[in-house]
This record gives C-alpha cells, structure tokens and sequence, in this order.
C-alpha cells in the first residue's frame, strides 16, 4: 500500500539508514555486557587466585571458533541439498502428473510439519551407520547423518518458497511461451525459473539463516560442533560463573555471522520490490 | 476401546516383532500421553505469551520516545539471528543460577523450572517475530483509517485497540499463524533442558524398551498430527477472519 | 438462436485456412461459447467484435489450441485443431499470438526476445536468426532498441516487438487478441500501422479488436459476436452501414 507523506501525529518512518542499526545494535551488546558482568558477580565469586572470565574465554577461543566452524560447514552443505531438492520437489509439486504432483505434496507438507529436532533424530537414530556398497562397507559419519536430517527440513521449505514463486509469474507468461510453441518444460527452465530467481532469493537467505541457527540442535544428536565444544569449556574450568558468560559469547558469534545476513536480506527485498 | 487397541499391537508384536510398547505397556502409553499434554499445554500458554509480546512490542515500536522503539528493535534483531537451544541454555543454565533459594539444608533450590525457563525462552523467541509481523500489519494501515478514527474522537490508545489492531491482525494472519506453527514444532527443543515434552519422554520410553523404530515413527506422526491439526485450525480462522477486498 | 450464414465469399478453390464448426467450451458449467463458425481464406483480415463477455478473446484462444474444445471442429493451418492428439508445437508454428498485455519476457533484451522461440523451438542457426530478428525489429520500427530490455520501452514499443516476436516463427496466421486495448490512444496508431503494413503484405490475420475505424478500413470480414455465438457477419462496408441483426445495430450504435 502507498501513502503519501505521514500524518504529523505519526511518528516518521524508523531510518533504514545503516548508523541507526549500528548504534541499537551497539546498545544491545552493552546491554548485554551489562547483564553479563551483573551475572558474573552474583553468582558465586570465583576461588580466589582463579583466571578471569576473559582470559578463559580468550584462551578458548580458537576452538570455539573451530567449532563455529564446524557449524558453518554443516549449514552449508545442508543448505546446498536443501536447494537442490527443495527445487526439484517444489516444480514437482506443479506437475501435470498425478502421482509426482501427489509424491512431492506428501513429502513438502511431511516434512514441514515436523519439528526439525525431531527430524534430525529420525534420521540420526535410524539411518544406518554404514552401508555395504559391493565390496566395501562405507562408514556413515554422524555429520553426514545430521546434514541429511537439516536437508529434508529444509527441502521442505525450498519447495514451498518454489512453489510459490513460480506460481507467482503471471499466467501471461506461460501464454506467449505456449503460443510461441515452447514446450511446458522449456517454458519452465527458460522462461519462468530464471524470472523466478530474484523473487526467491530473500526467502532463500531466510531460509539459510534459519538452516545455520539451527546447527547446534546437531550437538543434541552427538555431532561435535560448537555446543560441544561450550561443554568441554565448563567441564575443564568447573565454575558456575562461567555458564552464563560461555552461552553469551555463542550467541554473540552466532549473531555476527546472522544479523548481516538479515540486513542483506532486507535490502535486497527492498530492491527487488522497487525494481519490481 | 484401549483393551482392543493393546490386542491388536500385542498380535502386531506377536507376529512381526515390532514392539509399539506406547500402545502396548500401560506405564509407556502413560508417560508417552504425559509428554503430549505437556507439548500441548506448552504450545498455549506460548502462543498466548508471545501473541501478547508481539501486541506490546508493535505498540511500543510506535512511541515518539525514539529510544525505547530501538530497544524493541535490539531485542528482536537479537532473538531472531541467535540460535533457541542457545538462547534455551543462556536461560537455563546462565540465569537460572540467579533464581535460587535456600532449602531447609542450606542448599541452593532453583525457583524457576526448566519447563518455566522453556516457556519463557520460546514466548520470547517467537514473540520478537510477532512483533515485526504487527508491524508491517499496521504499516499496511492507510494513514486515513486512522486519521478517521482520530477524528471521531478516539483517543491514541482508543485507536490502537480498536481500529488499528483488529485490523493489523487480519492483516498478518497469514504470517502470524505460519509462525504459530512454527512455535508448536518449536517446543520440542525443550528435549534440550529435559523437559518431559513429546520427544523426551519419547526417549525415555525407547532407552527402556529398546525400540527405537517404532518410537520414533509414533513421535514423528504425532508432532505431525498435531501440527497439522493446527495448521487446519489456522486456516479455518483465517477464511473467518477474511476482509472482503482486502490483502491477497 | 438462430445466427446469420457465414458470409464468406464462397470460392471454389478453397485455400480456407481455418475452418471452425460449431465450436462449444464451457467454463466451470458455465457455457462461454455456443456454437461458433467461421471460414478465413489465406491472406484475409478477419476482425471479430462485439461487447464484452461475448466469448471472443475465449475463441481466438481455441484456434491456437490454447484453450481446449468441449465441442465442434477447428481446423488451423492443416492442424485439427479440436483433436485432443493434435501436435500442438507444430500448430503453433503455423499459428502465432499476440496478446493484450505483450507478455514480453522482462528478463531478456528485446533481441533476445524475437530470436529466442526460433533459436530453441525451431532449432535454427544462430546467424541467421539474428539477422531476421535484426530486420523484423527495423521492420516495426525498432531500430536502435535491440538492446533494450521491455521494462524501459512504451507500452506500444513493447507491443510492435511481441508482434515481431511471433512473426519471427514466420506463421501463417496471425492473431490478435485486443492487442491495442491496454496502450495510450498515442501508441495505438502505431501499432495499428504495423498490423495495416503486415496484412498488405498478404498475412492472414485474425483481430478481435474495439478499433471500428481500423476494422471498417482494413478487414476482409467482420464478425459480430454476442452471448457466445456469431451474430452477424459481413465485409465491412456492408456490416456497418446495414446491419441486419437489431443487436448488432445495438451495439454499433453504443460504440460508434
């Protein structure tokens, strides 16, 4: 909806200007930094001659990095399964065939009413942990289970963001490639998914940050990444004062690598939605 | 009804060897409806939480106090990029040291449960998604609905609760229940804190009876059930709460 | 209802290039049309008129096969139109489109647009298929945009490339589907140029159209539809001075 300029008792629209962010985001880590230093003092003082809170943290740091890593990696390739086949799954969820149109609405709606907690435990428990090919017997790792669990979640969503995307290419389209004597197939590939491309991607991202903030549901499911990593912290130092600040320290990490996904995100939404 | 139920397994088990001890074992069928109520009761009272977070935090984005609309803007942009299972432990185990008191032994007793905590988190987490899903609802409010109202002599609170937020929430109902039902599959990362939900008792039943197939196929089609059911109940609401000539 | 003969100057040699017989199509249980019929020779201009809802748009639809038949014959260009089997690839070959809204594809130059069809439905060679988009778009007077894409051109800029769009499959018959009705009145005289220039070159064309001026200047053959079937039809001189159906001259009278 278009308005015109805002009425004066309407305070003006928030500025998308980048300085505002950066200043309540500013505002937001020392509020933070705040509660951390307030948790850190009452709760039992530390025994005395004991590092600081941030020398332990500072010393841990390279393997709490290594194992961001680890999460970045497992996010990555379940994002690169859950495009692939969410896209396939997605057009199959337009086919003209029955049982394909049928197959692919079963497994969309499936898997995306299922939590993906739950998901990953289905296929951390009952995929096998090897597999005999011929002659070989290939170990199945733990990582490899969990990526499986996160892709069919994922794909799940990619199909409905295709779904909907291609239905959102005006039948006009359609028209003038028929008439131009394309086939269904070639109009698809050639004319309506690569008009498809800029409308999903911002609900592409999303779906990516929802893949990485997701990861460490892996750490449930025994997949050493940077949960476990957290837990090898508190087992060495054995300090009560030390909970809160090593789950702040995750959840700093993790919102660095996600909110300029998100700013991102909004301005490419806020392009695509002028250029249309 | 439940003595058919149980034969009918019991033959099932007899025969093929597949032990769905949930429909078999009255102890099992217990724990497992336990841990359905609770995911139930926790989806409410965070579907109501958050519904009325998201109420408060598009209000007070709206305040000319331009401070307190960007710390509304520091908490969402937070909770929404950071991870919940994270966010499940900061609660639990970083603030819920802080919430103790001392018993009869000197010991320190936490006041608040892990199922609170959960609660709490997930009211949280899904209420900084509310929040920006009111926002763009009542963005999408023509200035000249509320200049209307304004004019008939409501007051800025009056036009909010009456004017603005009915129509806001048919607005967004399409996102806003999508996120309901996201929040429902959310709670089973309670699982994390131990709290008896679906998938926790879920594993307590197979660590016993050893089978995880069958267990694991019965949560799987529960949360399934269960969230479809809603996803039904959603849109039934939202065809009710349809405005004529307005949104898609 | 009865409907006047079809007043196609009957020739022996019947180089008719479509042939419609009592085509029906329903619409949800709603019967759009009813029984149309229609002949158009080789190198005729058609114009089918009449007020809104009278199926026209729903018919030109059928003589390409966009629109499936429930009942009757449609012959197009040696294809059977009306036969569930038809090749419908190869009927659209002979039988190009051109819409009311352009349907431009946003995402290719207006080049890439009039060769694509050729280059991947026809499987012709590159080079030459660019030289003919090339002299088709000097031919609508284009010349100088190749390079532009449809979002930065007029709406009647963007309409004369669909048509040089379809002519680049090099049909047999063309048709229009009120191609002028969605362009300022500035752009519909250029476009109606480039339709006038193309059936002086001997295209068979089929318009439905609200342009009484350029049919009556134009047309072979004026077709009067209402409520899903052929009122009236005649050459044009005949059709607008002494119309013989009362609800052609109603409607005549509404738009002239």
């Amino acid at each position: 909806m278009t308005r015109e300029s805002p009425s004066p008792r309407r305070p003006a629209p928030r500025p998308s200007a980048g300085w505002a962010r950066g200043a309540f985001l500013a505002m937001a880590l020392l509020a933070l930094l705040a509660l951390w230093h307030a948790g850190a003092s009452a709760a039992r003082p530390a025994p005395a001659g004991a590092p600081s809170i941030a020398a332990i943290l500072w010393d841990w740091t390279p393997a709490i990095l290594k194992g961001f890593a680890a999460n970045v990696g497992i996010s990555l390739a379940s994002a690169l399964f859950a495009t692939v086949l969410g896209t396939f799954v997605g057009i199959g969820q337009l086919s003209l065939h029955r049982p394909v149109r049928w197959l692919c609405w079963l497994f969309t709606h499936l898997f995306r009413n299922a939590p993906w907690l739950v998901l990953l435990f289905y296929c951390m428990l009952l995929l096998p942990f090897q597999v005999r090919v011929g002659a070989w017997v290939v170990p199945i790792p733990d990582w490899v289970k969990a990526v499986a669990g996160i892709s069919i979640a994922a794909a799940a969503n990619m199909s409905e963001i295709v779904r909907g995307a291609i239905q959102s290419i005006p039948t006009g389209q359609w028209e003038s490639a028929a008439s131009l004597a394309f086939s269904r197939t070639q109009a698809l590939w050639m004319i309506v998914l690569p008009q498809c491309v800029k409308r999903m991607l911002p609900p592409w991202m999303n779906l990516y940050a929802l893949i990485m903030v997701s990861t460490p549901l892996c750490a449930i499911v025994g997949v050493s990444e940077i949960m476990t990593v957290a837990a090898d912290i508190l087992a060495a130092n054995a300090r009560h004062d030390l909970l809160m600040p090593v789950y702040l320290y995750l959840l700093v990490l993790f919102f660095l690598y996600c909110y300029p996904i998100a700013v991102l995100t909004r301005r490419l939404e806020r392009k695509f939605a002028i250029a249309g | 009804m439940t003595e058919i139920i149980k034969e009918w397994f019991d033959r099932l088990y007899a025969d093929t060897g597949l032990n769905f001890s949930v429909f078999r074992d009255a102890f099992d069928a217990q724990r497992f409806l336990e841990g359905v109520l609770t995911t139930l009761e926790m989806s409410a009272i965070c579907l109501a939480l958050s519904l009325a977070i998201g109420v408060l935090g598009a209000a007070v984005q709206g305040v000319r106090f331009r401070p307190l609309a960007w710390l509304v803007d520091a908490y969402i942009q937070f909770f929404r990029n950071t991870p919940s299972v994270i966010q499940l432990y900061f609660f639990f185990f970083g603030l819920g040291p802080l919430f103790t008191s001392t018993n009869e032994f000197g010991q320190a007793v936490p006041l608040v449960s892990s199922y609170t905590w959960a609660v709490i988190c997930f009211s949280i987490y899904a209420g900084a998604f509310n929040v920006e899903i009111f926002r763009s609802g009542i963005e999408a409010i023509s200035p000249a609905t509320v200049d209307a109202a304004q004019a008939l002599g409501y007051t800025r609170l009056g036009t909010y609760v009456h004017v603005v937020l009915p129509l806001a929430l048919r607005i967004s109902f399409p996102a806003l229940s999508n996120n309901m039902v996201n929040l429902v599959k959310l709670t089973s990362v309670a699982y994390a804190i131990a709290v008896p939900d679906i998938l926790y008792a879920s594993s307590q039943i197979w660590s016993d009876s050893l089978n995880v197939a069958e267990i694991m196929n019965v949560v799987l089609f529960s949360y399934v059930l269960i969230v479809s059911v809603f996803v039904w109940g959603a849109g039934l609401l939202e065809r009710r709460l349809r405005v004529p000539g307005m949104g898609v | 209802m009865s409907t006047h003969s079809v007043a196609a100057p009957a020739s022996a040699s019947d180089d008719f290039i479509i042939q419609c017989r009592d085509v029906r199509k329903s619409f949800k249980g709603v019967e759009v049309l009813k029984g149309m019929s229609l002949d158009v020779r080789k190198g005729d201009v058609v114009c089918i008129i009449g007020p809104s809802g009278s199926g026209k748009s729903t018919f030109l639809r059928c003589l390409n096969g966009l629109v499936p038949v429930d009942g009757g014959t449609v012959v197009a260009a040696g294809h059977a139109v009306h036969d569930p089997g038809v090749d419908k690839l190869a009927l659209r070959r002979r039988v190009g489109m051109v819409f009311q809204q352009y349907n431009l594809f946003p995402h290719r130059t207006v080049l890439q647009n009039v060769m694509m069809a050729p280059v991947h439905v026809l499987r012709q060679k590159r080079a030459e298929v660019e030289r003919r988009a090339r002299a088709l778009i000097r031919k609508v007077r284009l010349h100088g945009k190749e390079d532009a894409y449809p979002g930065e051109l007029s709406g009647g800029q963007q309409q004369r490339v669909a048509i040089a769009r379809s002519l680049a499959m090099n049909p047999d018959v063309m048709l229009f589907d009120e191609v002028t009705a969605a362009l300022d009145p500035e752009t519909v005289g250029e476009v109606l140029v480039t339709i006038k220039e193309l059936a002086a070159e001997g295209m068979t064309c089929i318009l439905v159209t609200h342009e009484m001026g350029f049919a009556r200047e134009v047309a072979d053959c004026i077709y009067f539809t209402d409520g899903g079937l052929i009122v009236e039809s005649g050459p044009p001189a005949a059709f607008f001075s002494q119309p013989k159906d009362p609800r052609t001259r109603a409607f005549l009278e509404r738009v002239l």
